[in-house]
């Protein structure tokens, strides 16, 4: 008997009919009826939808550096929670993961804590500093072997830089993931420009500040035959620029985040800085957009941007508190609600958006791989019959900030598998 | 009335008419030779100042002593972040003071809804941001009804107010709108195109960028003050263009109908958005907005701090 066999009873794989799933050492072995596999746990999964574990592009754990918002302890036992098996750990740390030094130390702290794979994105410049790029090479050879690099919370607003940061990493076959935010035309940005902004008297940050770098971006990428990935697209315009941009058949990809499918601006109206984020909350013409684009794969994949700040960082003023919200814990349910129910993905679309597509950006192995005999036994159960009131003060994340906090949402992770070993069991840490 | 002021969009008609004859009759303290009632004997008012404004200060001091409430200033230089202390302290400092109500003037917009979450008192809002400045409003308002002979109980239907320059950074403009608007009066906005909001046509009013026109077309005319700050943001090439295009000199002001009034918030830039003779002409109200702010700011702590109760 070993704590990585198991035989998952009456799930629904992808949301199909139900069948065993059974997991020997680490690996699934068969999809079918698993009555028979001896020193196996057995667990009743009637009614529950198996999906592969969840892969986010876009995570902020905050370590090293701010400790008092999220570890990678914390931050990775809320992505396990959340049905997550891998994140990529945003290089905006203190010291910024610039080098291979930072980079290793964060992929061995995630091993460390176990509770899912953590994969560090590097920086594209110096410190974040948007001037000198980082050492690429070193990084990508390191333990952590990284492949995706982003100054993100800082655009590489540098047209040159950038240039030169597509071109570099075409050597490894690695992908810079832009933070799209014209600078000059967001200093002081509050929250999106438009009918909202103008009646709140708070400093608007345009649509067109996003859209015109991912254009420029796109177009570059184009032009060295390199591969660009877009953080958090927020404007109806992203999409259609990156819908042209792959008609052309360029290495264009890009993510979404769950709050951008979901909530609109016109939450600001209260000044409660729990709505404010960066690129910020946009309108309901743009969620519709945004949701057209996942469905259609204009959108590559759901990835969380999870942002955790301390209660300190947002209990002010709208205008110096921290941008940011948490999101690992209420991803897939804000998924189901924004894109299953609505009809716009089917469950099979699902693992797609929010396991194989992240993965295959993200370059990783052994993640993202289809719910099939041989594949690593990465998988989450979820019960997507449940619905509750999210309540941030229960969640395994160091922050509360969470934009969601009160609002019922449909849906709940109730057990996640990394290599078969279990992280979550009913809905809590295995 | 809500127990707070924080915007005048949240004002009922019925409470701006009850604001607005409150302070008609609370100005006749002012020709007394007492001004004092005893109204608020016991209850404190706190003037929490995060940005410099000595006008309007005063002008809420003023008030309060007026109505006998005790006032404490608490000017805090720059931001909450500057000084270290977060605006939430700074609430719970004056929440143990027993502050009943707390009239905060703030750089940052909605700096009072926040502070309204924090606070038991009433928050009155003394302009926060390019978001809203409520009393500013009431006393326009009051100011308007007063000139064109209107008294208790009238609104200001069919008037035409016709509001001048930077609305995009303006509270004063945000709150004009929405409170003039409720009041019945015509609003037209008149700027250049940079200087207004990019999404307002949702907003009671129409909107123009030429002064010329508007102007035979106005019974009231407000000029915003221009920032500084504004002045070398490429908003507009330069200040003389600017009084060229945007100020109301004298020329312009005979294009005004002949009972028409100029108003201007202050401070004034004489020169710039005004022409000396025009702040100075017998048009202009803009002596009486300050005598009017003390009436209207005394009838807001009444209201929000006496109540009808007292009243009767």
């Amino acid at each position: 008997m070993t704590d990585t066999s198991w035989v998952i009873k009456g799930a629904r794989p992808l949301g199909a009919g139900p069948a065993d799933i059974t997991i020997t050492d680490g690996t699934i072995t068969a999809i079918g009826d698993g009555a028979g596999q001896r020193g196996a746990q057995a667990i009743d999964a009637a009614g529950l939808i198996a999906l592969p574990g969840l892969v986010d592009l876009h995570t902020h754990l905050r370590e090293p550096g701010r400790e008092d918002a999220e570890t990678i302890e914390t931050g990775t036992l809320a992505a396990a929670l959340g049905g997550f098996t891998a994140v990529h750990a945003m290089a905006n740390t203190d010291p910024v993961a610039d080098t291979a030094g930072v980079t290793e130390q964060i992929w061995r702290l995630g091993r460390a804590a176990g509770h899912c794979d953590v994969q560090p994105v590097g920086a594209v410049t110096v410190g974040l500093g948007g001037s000198r790029l980082a050492e690429f090479g070193a990084m990508a050879e390191s333990a952590a072997r990284v492949r995706v690099f982003s100054d993100d919370g800082s655009c590489v607003a540098d047209a040159v830089l950038m240039r030169r940061a597509l071109e570099y990493v075409k050597a490894f076959d690695g992908v810079i993931a832009q933070h799209a935010q014209e600078p000059r035309l967001t200093e002081g940005a509050q929250m999106n420009e438009g009918a909202a902004s103008g009646r709140l008297g708070l400093a608007g940050w345009p649509a067109v500040a996003e859209e015109a770098i991912i254009a420029r971006d796109c177009l570059l990428a184009a032009h060295v035959g390199s591969a660009l990935h877009i953080c958090h697209v927020s404007t109806a315009g992203s999409v259609e620029i990156i819908r042209w941009a792959k008609s052309k058949g360029w290495r264009v990809t890009a993510e979404a985040t769950p709050h951008h499918l979901l909530l609109t601006d016109d939450l600001v109206a209260s000044y409660d800085p729990v709505y404010k984020v960066n690129p910020p909350l946009r309108t309901a013409a743009d969620v519709a957009a945004l949701r057209e684009g996942l469905a259609d794969g204009t959108i590559d994949c759901v990835a969380t941007d999870h942002a955790p700040h301390p209660v300190e960082a947002k209990e002010t003023e709208w205008a110096v508190a921290a941008f940011g919200m948490t999101g690992l814990e209420t991803a897939l349910c804000v998924v189901q609600e924004a894109m299953v129910d609505t009809g716009l993905l089917s469950w099979a679309e699902v693992a797609d958006r929010m396991s194989a597509r992240p993965a295959a950006i993200g370059r990783l192995s052994g993640q993202g791989e289809p719910l099939a005999p041989g594949s690593p036994a990465n998988l989450v159960l979820y019960d997507p019959a449940a619905s509750s009131a999210v309540d941030p003060a229960g969640h395994a994340s160091r922050s509360r900030n969470s934009p969601f906090a009160g609002r019922t949402l449909p849906g709940q992770v109730v057990a996640t598998f990394l290599r078969g070993r279990a992280t979550v069991l009913d809905g809590k840490p295995a | 009335m809500n127990r707070h002021l924080i915007s005048a969009a949240d004002l009922s008609k019925r409470d701006a008419l009850l604001v607005l004859d409150t302070a008609e009759e609370l100005a006749r303290v002012a020709d007394r030779p007492i001004k004092k009632l005893p109204t608020l004997r016991g209850r404190t008012v706190v003037n929490l100042f995060f940005e410099d404004s000595t006008r309007t200060r005063i002008s809420f001091e003023a008030a309060a002593k007026r109505l006998s409430a005790d006032v404490i200033n608490f000017a805090v230089k720059g931001s909450s972040v500057a000084k270290g202390e977060s605006l939430k302290d700074t609430a719970l400092t004056l929440e143990a003071m027993g502050a009943d109500a707390v009239v905060v003037r703030h750089s940052a917009s909605g700096a009072p809804h926040r502070l309204a979450g924090w606070v038991r008192g009433s928050v009155i809002n003394a302009g926060d941001g390019w978001h809203e400045h409520p009393t500013q409003a009431l006393l326009d308002a009051f100011t308007i009804r007063g000139r064109f002979g209107r008294g208790s109980g009238e609104a200001l239907d069919g008037l035409r107010v016709t509001i001048v320059g930077d609305v995009l950074h303006s509270r004063v403009a945000r709150s004009n709108v929405w409170l003039l608007h409720l009041l019945g009066a015509e609003v037209a906005l008149v700027a250049p195109p940079t200087l207004l909001p990019i999404a307002i046509d949702d907003w009671p009013c129409s909107v123009s960028y030429d002064l010329d026109a508007a102007l035979p077309k106005s019974d009231v005319v407000m000029m915003l003050r221009i920032q500084q700050e504004r002045m070398n943001a490429a908003y507009f090439p330069s200040v003389r263009e600017y009084s060229r295009r945007y100020g109301l000199d004298t020329a312009r002001l005979r294009q005004l109908p002949d009972e028409a009034i100029v108003m201007h918030p202050g401070p004034m830039n004489r020169g710039v958005e005004i022409a000396a003779e025009v702040a100075d002409s017998p048009r202009s109200t803009i002596v009486e907005q300050v005598a009017n702010g003390v009436s209207v700011r005394m009838a807001v702590l009444y209201l929000l701090l006496g109540g009808l109760e007292a009243a009767q």
